[in-house]
């Protein structure tokens, strides 16, 4: 009994980190079909933001310190959010229905937002300020112009060289008039450390067993997450547009939703999802540049195994995929079936955390041999409508 | 346009109203073929105006260049005193034109519910209520509002696609070959339908049919299509039925 209770709660554990990080993706990839493989570094950032705020609240002493984390996830979400939106609208919209292409560019992106944030520093951050208010302000200005369809193309050129230098040469100067103070990364290669708040730390003893508390915060983070966002999608106004816009975007359009607004929304609060969760990843070990990338496949796995489109079956499957892992990765089942050598050798040989991972991914192939729509395909008139 | 078909009769306001809908010289095109070849058409308001034509002349096109779906086209396109020529689909759907497309195209995964309150879309009110008067005209409706949009039949979808369009309270509705695919008793319930809403409300119609019959009880005026051009128009009532039949006869 304790047995299969200890199992059950490890295995929702890793599950629920899954599901955390495969929900953004469910509603990026599951709803609107792009393959965003940038959707790891938001998390990532997720993460990065958690470490900013955890700073300044430390800061600010005793009664704040423990806290930081509400306002870690707010922040989390809203930076996710805007760097997805700003993907979204400048990369992203121009690729759809391209699959290829958006595969490509969004893994460009991903390799963009790692060596930045490897390498960010107040030179580079005031570079990139000035470029942005410079050309975005000018190309702003100048389109009111009447004749601006004519000039569009040497003012574009000219703002953009123009930008780049006055950016570049800013830059310069700052670095040679405060020398380290501004040339120091903020954040360096090396892997940063978020402290859990103290009353995150211990856990709660149920008979031999030990909760910890980490673990129990990020299950009913996402069960907030996953309510709030069923709320989100199945009662509201903006909830109505987004399901009908990803279900036929030409007769939305036709029936008066301004799709590409609601692209760029929908886009941006699966990004957020993804900076929420980031900022539960961040409790569990440290952030680096790369934590994004041990979740990219694991999630797309999620979402592929639950069914396309399918926000249940992402649940489902994320739950799943964390039991088994746990089930394998511990040697649970070897205890299961004592009496049998052969099968006991075996399951001990998958028995560590990365053969786990090896046999879970081995029975997704074989699982999607046989439902290679998911676990919960379309059925129905509608499959064909 | 063909000299031999041209009919004397032009399309003429009764009470000297302007057109609600003008299209002057549209062309369209699909990649490096041209599809919709310097099409000239008036509606009035209140009229309903069938756009006849076998399968393939592009009276589907005309449609969706209407409704903005094809961008690749030139020529201009004015509504309700709007020129429309350059807006996005959604913004003509806001200015009151409603689009029930070939092949219904409601959403299956919505509600019937869902789906006619999308249609509230277009009318800039916070009030979301579906008014009375769609389930006045397809009581079929009712019953199945809490179903999913794709579990209807053919002829419910069709009247869900109609009545989705309504609800806003468009000045115009284009309807492409309503009654496709669909079984007599229904397409009687929606041609009254369709009836009774230009006559009652005075909506305006535009109809793209390729079956004589249904236009020819409906429209008030026609415009025969052939291979992108129009080729005949005249008062239904005044239709030289023979030569209008040859033309639709494959």
């Amino acid at each position: 009994m304790t047995l299969l209770f200890d199992s059950l709660f490890n295995g929702i554990s890793i599950g629920t980190v899954l599901l955390m990080a495969a929900l953004g993706l469910a509603i990026v990839f599951g709803l609107m079909g792009v393959i965003n493989m940038a959707h790891g570094e938001l998390m990532m950032l997720g993460a990065y933001t958690t470490f900013v705020v955890q700073n300044v609240f430390r800061q600010w002493g005793d009664p704040w310190r423990d806290f930081y984390i509400f306002p870690a996830l707010v922040a989390a979400f809203g930076v996710a959010a805007l760097v997805g939106l700003i993907l979204e609208r400048a990369v992203i919209r121009f690729l759809y229905g391209r699959p290829l292409e958006t595969l490509l560019a969004t893994w460009g992106v991903s390799l963009i937002l790692q060596q930045f944030v490897r390498s960010v520093n107040w030179v580079l951050a005031l570079r990139l300020g000035v470029f942005g208010l410079l050309f975005f302000g000018g190309w702003w200005l100048l389109a009111k112009r009447v004749d601006w369809p004519r000039i569009k193309g040497w003012v574009l050129t000219l703002l953009l060289v123009l930008s780049t230098a006055i950016g570049t040469v800013g830059g310069r100067l700052l670095a040679q008039t405060y020398a380290l103070a501004v040339t120091q990364p903020w954040f360096g290669a090396q892997n940063r450390d978020v402290t859990a708040p103290r009353w995150l730390r211990g856990g709660i003893p149920v008979g031999q067993l030990f909760l910890p508390n980490t673990r129990l915060f990020i299950i009913s983070l996402t069960l907030v997450c996953i309510l709030g966002l069923y709320i989100f999608l199945q009662h509201t106004r903006w909830g109505l547009r987004i399901r009908a816009v990803t279900q036929n975007r030409a007769m939305s359009a036709c029936v008066g939703i301004p799709t590409q607004t609601v692209d760029a929304l929908t886009f941006a609060i699966g990004s957020g999802l993804a900076g929420v969760a980031g900022v539960a990843v961040s409790l569990l070990g440290s952030v680096g540049p790369n934590t994004g990338q041990n979740y990219i496949v694991d999630t797309f796995m999620v979402v592929v195994v639950g069914g396309v489109g399918k926000l249940l079956g992402s649940i489902v499957a994320a739950l799943g995929i964390g039991i088994a892992n746990f089930l394998i990765g511990s040697g649970t089942l070897a205890l299961i079936f004592p009496g049998v050598p052969i099968l006991t050798d075996t399951l001990n040989f998958f028995a560590t955390t990365s053969m786990a991972k090896v046999m879970v991914f081995a029975l997704i192939v074989v699982f999607l041999q046989f439902r290679p729509r998911g676990l919960f395909p379309e059925k129905g008139r509608t499959v064909d409508a | 346009m063909n000299t031999e078909a041209a009919t004397a009769t032009q399309n003429k306001s009764q009470d000297g109203s302007k057109p609600l809908l003008e299209v002057s010289d549209l062309n369209v095109y699909y990649g490096q073929s041209l599809i919709v070849r310097g099409l000239s058409f008036k509606i009035f308001p209140g009229q309903a105006v069938c756009l006849l034509g076998r399968n393939g002349m592009g009276k589907t096109t005309t449609l969706k260049a209407l409704m903005g779906l094809l961008r690749d086209c030139t020529g201009n396109i004015t509504f309700d005193g709007i020129p429309i020529t350059h807006y996005p689909p959604h913004l003509r759907a806001c200015a009151g034109i409603g689009y029930v497309p070939q092949g219904r195209e409601i959403f299956p995964h919505l509600t019937v519910e869902e789906n006619l309150l999308i249609g509230l879309e277009s009318v800039p009110t916070k009030e979301r209520v579906i008014p009375e008067f769609v389930y006045e005209l397809f009581p079929a409706l009712r019953p199945f509002l809490k179903r999913l949009g794709g579990d209807l039949s053919g002829g419910q979808q069709q009247q869900l696609a109609i009545a989705r369009a309504l609800v806003a309270g468009p000045k115009l509705l284009l309807l492409d070959e309503p009654t496709e695919g669909i079984q007599p008793s229904i397409i009687i319930e929606i041609e009254e339908a369709i009836s009774r809403i230009q006559k009652e409300w005075g909506v305006s119609v535009l109809l793209v049919e390729q079956y004589f019959e249904f236009a020819q009880s409906l429209a008030d005026y026609f415009y025969l299509m052939e291979n992108g051009s129009l080729i005949m128009e005249g008062l239904t009532g005044q239709m030289d039925e023979e030569k209008v039949r040859s033309h639709l006869s494959v």
